[in-house]
Order: structure tokens, then C-alpha cells, then sequence
């Protein structure tokens, strides 16, 4: 390097040639990088699949439908976790997405210049909480409220649906997927907040210039020509709520059942994992385990690309330029 | 200049390294059961002081994986909650002892307005666990606790979520009294529960019992003594109500029926005191030790721990051996060649 930049002055050709040799390694360099996240999700797949393949064989697609966890007779099945992954997580964006359009659009449409600031660096702490710490205030202070105060409620009022009916241990499905939205409404906020900043100043003057009230504003110009970028950012929290481990398995009571109600016990594929991984004791056990990892991966490749098509079937691709 | 300057970083730190080294004790690495932890560490901590040149590096990283790593020869002995199953000893590359080290209870804790005691037999406890008894005023508990008046409310139940040996230990409890159990659920770390909600370690069964009303779980006699926990008297096998401490599993270590290789249970056994549900620890070493030195030093340890160490016991709330045990396990550790 430095024997190059010694050499600029004395010629331009070289200079030049050594700029594009630069930049000859620059793309290189950066196509290795992208190339590397491939690479990695790839070795993970692989290792994931090299450690189940005990599991694979014996299972089979079984695997995927048998309720049976049962270490005793080592018969296990995925579909029980299966089940809680999916349900907690559905929780969590029905509650975190709403609440952090409306905290975006407040941030960026309505609130002064000082509440902006003081507000966004709550929600970037909320992010910083660690989990454990999530989930040890959700055993002491949310799964007691939501046991005495806030289930019996659900129960009287909306006692009509399963969804709100059987027995109230306050640790349950439910609390896991509240405290999933509570830990993914820091991601999905702050990236609704770029999409909504980028939205052009004019799309606003020109709803402001036709008479629009502030809420039409906001829903016409704001929202609308958001749309696609804010699914994407509730995509975005998705893939964090399947993932989500120690504070959920601290609450969802990790119970392999599939209950339509939502205040029964749950179990999710990452908390079996964390829970059971370090002392499984027999080989089948601990391919079996891998293979829920296996599943995990499966489900959230599913998912996202699932959440790719909805985009484009429902966001169009006039979204991005509604002129 | 820069290359130098990096070149005698580098050596100084060489020059570190190997006097450190040389200064170094001899490392004798174990890994295993989480369980004993406490009385091991203060063990290793206590031997320090009557052999400087040896020093202990002790992962309790669960009794799977001390199994597993002793197994592959990775450390220089393993420690596990449960024996080792024929399966998994036929995996061995060498004869492995079984050193049993101490004992624990499994008790069982409730939550249930005044703390009362609460008087439980295994069959009882086996229904409960398997959800056929659902309130806390079944005539079951009640003919068991004759004047206690009970509530109605819901009887839920709370196990471990993470393999563990208070599980093995409790299911181990289970079996052994009820054919239904053993038949449908079975004794293992980890089981499919019949019914309940888990929790992962001492602490969450315990915090979970604290918090709902109603709940009954179990957890380590140790766990429940250091925090205070409302603990049930126990029907042995004689008849009698048993309150879980340390001289009722010394009892049962004593009563218990215990084979040559000391792969043992000790559930239920026929003492008259016996806390019947209880469980030793084990350490698992080869019986011919590969290296020499390292093989004389732990056989050091092994007779000193079997002997001084396990008058620390108590106070760690664990049960020592019996002497008679004592004395058994002292001849076998001398069978270890280096």
C-alpha cells in the first residue's frame, strides 16, 4: 500500500490502472461478503441437518405431525411446537404492529421535535433490554396481572369464542405472545419510522393542498405510499418472534399440547431447545432436537417467503412509485 | 519498526506463558451433574489446602453431558445425577466405576393458604402428577390429612421443563410405587408429563409455586431448605410420615438395597426413618487410569473426599454416606490402577 501511494505522483497511468485494479478487488471483495451470508446459512442448514439425520431416518415426515413428545419411549414429534411457534408469534404481530404504525406515525407526523427525540430513545432502550430481564419481569409482574386482572376479564366478555375459555394459570400462549410483541415493537417501530420519514414532503403538500385533514393526510399520502415498506418492517419483527427464546420460555409454561384456547400452556420450537438441549442424554434425543432447530429454520424460510408473495400480490409493484 | 515492536509483544507474551506454566499445578479436569456442584467446588476449594500441586477445574454442565464427556475421555472424570444405563456404560472403551459421593431429597412444595404440613403418600402423588386428582379437597389428600381443612380450588401442577436428575429421582419415586406410572410415564430426566405446567430449574418450579395459587411441584431438598419452602411429610415404605432432611436420606442411603457396581436407586427403601424419595450422585472414572500421576493424584483426592469431605455434607444440606457405604466405596476407589 504504501509503496503505491508513493508512486501516484510519478505517473497517471499507473495511478489509473492501479485504481481499477482497486476497484476489480473491491467487487470481488464485496461479492465475497454477500456471498458469505449464503455461505452461512447454508453450513448452518447443513450442520443443522448432519446433526437430526439420526431423527430424519427414524421419523421421517412423521416428525412433522406427531404430537408425541415422549423422551421415556423416544418417540418425538414437532408439531405441538410446531403449533406455539406459530400461534405466540401471530399474537405478537397482531399487537405489535398496530401499536408501532401508530407510534411511527406519531413520531414522524405529529409529534413536536422534542418529544420525537425523547420518545425514540425510549423505544431504542426497550430494544436494549436483555431478555432474561424481560422475561423474569413477565413471571413477576405481567403473569400475575394477567392472571388476576386482565384473563378473567377476556373470560367474562369474550368467554363465548374458545379462543378465551378453559383454566387460568396466567402462564400460557398468550402471555408468551405479549411478551414477544413487547420485545419485537422496538425493531418494527423504528423501521416504520424511516419508511414514513422517506416518505416525500410533496405527497403531503399535495393532500394538505386538496383540503385533506390531517388524518386523511396521514392514511392518503403517508400510509398508502408506505404500504409495502412497512409489511416488510413487520416481516422484519416476524422473524425475530419466531426466534425469540428465554423470555417466552419463562412464560408460555412449556407444555407440548396443542389447545385452541389461548390461555392454556404452550411450548415454542426455540424454548424446547433451550430447555432440553443441554441434557439430553440419548442419541435420538439429541438428533430429535437438532431437528426441531432443522424445523425452525424451515418454518421461518417458509414464512418470509410466504410474507414475499403476499407482498407482492397485495402491494403491487406501482408501490413504490403511485404517481 | 512497527514488525519489531510486534515481534517482542509477541515474545514477551511467550515468556509469560511458559513461566506461568511452569508455575502451573497439575489441572485435573471433571465435568457433570449440576446437582452436587456446590459440595464439589467447596470440596476442590478445601483440597487445595492439603495438596498445593493439584488443582480442579470442575463444568456442571449436567449429568448428559458429563456422561458423554467422560465417554469420549475428554476429562479426567465425569459426574452424573443418575447411573449410568447398561446402554450407555457398554459405550465405555474401559471398565468405568461408579463413585457414589453423596446424597439428596426431592421434596415436594405446594402453595396453600397458611403454609400448612402437608402429609402425602406416593400413590396419591402419582395420581396428582398424572392429573387424576384436580382439586386440592379430594378425599384422597383429605383422608391423609385428617383435620387440615382444604381448599377446593384447582390442584395445578408444576414440573421441570429441563431434563434433570430431581426429575430422574422423582419419576424414579413414581414408578417404583405405582405400576400405572411406570407403565405410561416411566422414569427418565425428562418424561412426557401427564399433565402440568414446566418450568426450567430449581428456581422456576419453585418461583411458579410461589406465584399461582393452588400449585404443588417438587425441587431439591437443598433449594426448598435455603429458601424456606412448605415441604409435604412423605408415607414410606414402612408407614410412616418422613419429613425430607439430611438424617432421613442418610437413613435411606443406609436401608437401600445396594448392588456390587453401585448403580443404584434408592427410592422408597425399607428403613422405618427413610425419606423415600432420594437419590445419590455419583462420580464415573476409569478404572485404569491413563496418565500415571494424574491417576495417583485423583485416587489422593477420592479417598480424602470419601472420608473428610463428607463430613462437610450437612451443612451443604446433602446426606453423607453411612460408614458402612463409606467404607465399601473407600475399598473400590483403592481398585484404581495408575
Amino acid at each position: 500500500m504504501t509503496t503505491a501511494v508513493g508512486n501516484m505522483p510519478a505517473s497517471k497511468a499507473r495511478v489509473f490502472s492501479h485504481g481499477v485494479a482497486g476497484d476489480r478487488l473491491f467487487k470481488w471483495l464485496t461479492l465475497a461478503m454477500g456471498l458469505s451470508v449464503f455461505l452461512l446459512i447454508g453450513l448452518v442448514g447443513f450442520e443443522l441437518a448432519h446433526g437430526s439425520a439420526l431423527a430424519l431416518k427414524k421419523f421421517g415426515w412423521r416428525f412433522l405431525i406427531s404430537s408425541d413428545w415422549d423422551p421415556v419411549n423416544e418417540q418425538f414429534g414437532a408439531l405441538p411446537f410446531i403449533f406455539g411457534t406459530l400461534v405466540s408469534s401471530a399474537i405478537a404481530l397482531l399487537i405489535a404492529v398496530p401499536l408501532s404504525i401508530a407510534t411511527a406515525v406519531f413520531l414522524t407526523e405529529i409529534a413536536p421535535y422534542w418529544i420525537r427525540q425523547v420518545l425514540t430513545m425510549f423505544i431504542e432502550l426497550l430494544a436494549a433490554v436483555p431478555s432474561v430481564i424481560l422475561g423474569l419481569w413477565g413471571i413477576f409482574v405481567m403473569v400475575p396481572w394477567l392472571r388476576e386482572d386482565l384473563f378473567p376479564v377476556l373470560r367474562r366478555t369474550l368467554g363465548s369464542l374458545p379462543l378465551f375459555t378453559g383454566p387460568i394459570y396466567g402462564v400460557s400462549i398468550l402471555a408468551g405472545g405479549i411478551i414477544i410483541a413487547i420485545m419485537i415493537l422496538p425493531i418494527i417501530t423504528s423501521i416504520s419510522r424511516e419508511i414514513l420519514r422517506s416518505v416525500p414532503g410533496l405527497q403531503r403538500e399535495a393532500a394538505y393542498a386538496l383540503g385533506a385533514t390531517r388524518w386523511e393526510v396521514t392514511r392518503i399520502a403517508v400510509l398508502s405510499y408506505a404500504k409495502k415498506g412497512l409489511f416488510g418492517a413487520a416481516i422484519l419483527g416476524l422473524g425475530r418472534a419466531l426466534g425469540e427464546t428465554m423470555a417466552v420460555t419463562m412464560v408460555v409454561g412449556n407444555r407440548p399440547e396443542i389447545v385452541a384456547s389461548l390461555f392454556a400452556p404452550g411450548y415454542t420450537l426455540a424454548s424446547v431447545v433451550a430447555n432440553e438441549f443441554s441434557e439430553a442424554a440419548t442419541d435420538i434425543y439429541l438428533s430429535s432436537l437438532f431437528e426441531i432447530g432443522l424445523v425452525l429454520l424451515g418454518v421461518t424460510v417458509v414464512v418470509n417467503a410466504l410474507a414475499q408473495v403476499m407482498l407482492k400480490a397485495f402491494a403491487g409493484p406501482t408501490a413504490q412509485s403511485p404517481h | 519498526m512497527k514488525k519489531k515492536l510486534v515481534t517482542l509483544v509477541l515474545a514477551g507474551i511467550c515468556v509469560l506463558l511458559t513461566q506461568s506454566s511452569a508455575r502451573a499445578q497439575m489441572l485435573i479436569n471433571g465435568a457433570g451433574a449440576t446437582f452436587p456442584y456446590p459440595i464439589y467446588s467447596k470440596w476442590f476449594d478445601d483440597y487445595v489446602k492439603i495438596d498445593p500441586s493439584v488443582r480442579f477445574n470442575y463444568q456442571s454442565i449436567g449429568s448428559g453431558g458429563g456422561q458423554k464427556q467422560i465417554l469420549a475421555q475428554t476429562v479426567d472424570f465425569g459426574a452424573s445425577d443418575g447411573p449410568m444405563s447398561d446402554e450407555n456404560l457398554a459405550k465405555a472403551p474401559a471398565k468405568l466405576l461408579h463413585i457414589p459421593t453423596v446424597a439428596g431429597a426431592v421434596v415436594v412444595t405446594y402453595n396453600l393458604p397458611g403454609a400448612p404440613t402437608l402429609k402425602l403418600d406416593g400413590p396419591t402423588i402419582a395420581d396428582i402428577y398424572q392429573g387424576k386428582i384436580t382439586a386440592w379437597n379430594d378425599r384422597r389428600i383429605a383422608s391423609l390429612n385428617p383435620g387440615l381443612k382444604l381448599p377446593s380450588s384447582d390442584l395445578v401442577v408444576v414440573h421441570r421443563s429441563d431434563p434433570s436428575g430431581t426429575s430422574y429421582i422423582f419419576t424414579d419415586y413414581l414408578s417404583s410405587i405405582s405400576k400405572d406410572w411406570e407403565t405410561h410415564v416411566g422414569r427418565n430426566t425428562s418424561v412426557k408429563w401427564p399433565a402440568g405446567l414446566g418450568n426450567k430449574g430449581n428456581e422456576g418450579v419453585a418461583g411458579q409455586v410461589k406465584q399461582l395459587p393452588g400449585t404443588i411441584g417438587y425441587v431439591e431438598l437443598a433449594y426448598a431448605h435455603q429458601n424456606k419452602l412448605p415441604v409435604a411429610e412423605i408415607k414410606n415404605a414402612t408407614g410412616a410420615f418422613v419429613v425430607p432432611s439430611v438424617e432421613s436420606v442418610t437413613e435411606a442411603l443406609a436401608t437401600a438395597k445396594i448392588p456390587d457396581d453401585f448403580r443404584f436407586s434408592m427410592v422408597n427403601p425399607p428403613g422405618e426413618k427413610a425419606y423415600p424419595i432420594s437419590g445419590a450422585t455419583w462420580l464415573l472414572v476409569y478404572e485404569q487410569q491413563k496418565d500415571a500421576t494424574k491417576g495417583k493424584k485423583l485416587v489422593e483426592f477420592l479417598e480424602w473426599a470419601l472420608s473428610k469431605g463428607e463430613a462437610m455434607a450437612a451443612t451443604l444440606d446433602y446426606a453423607p454416606l453411612p460408614p458402612a457405604l463409606e467404607a465399601k466405596v473407600l475399598e473400590r476407589v483403592k481398585t484404581i490402577k495408575y
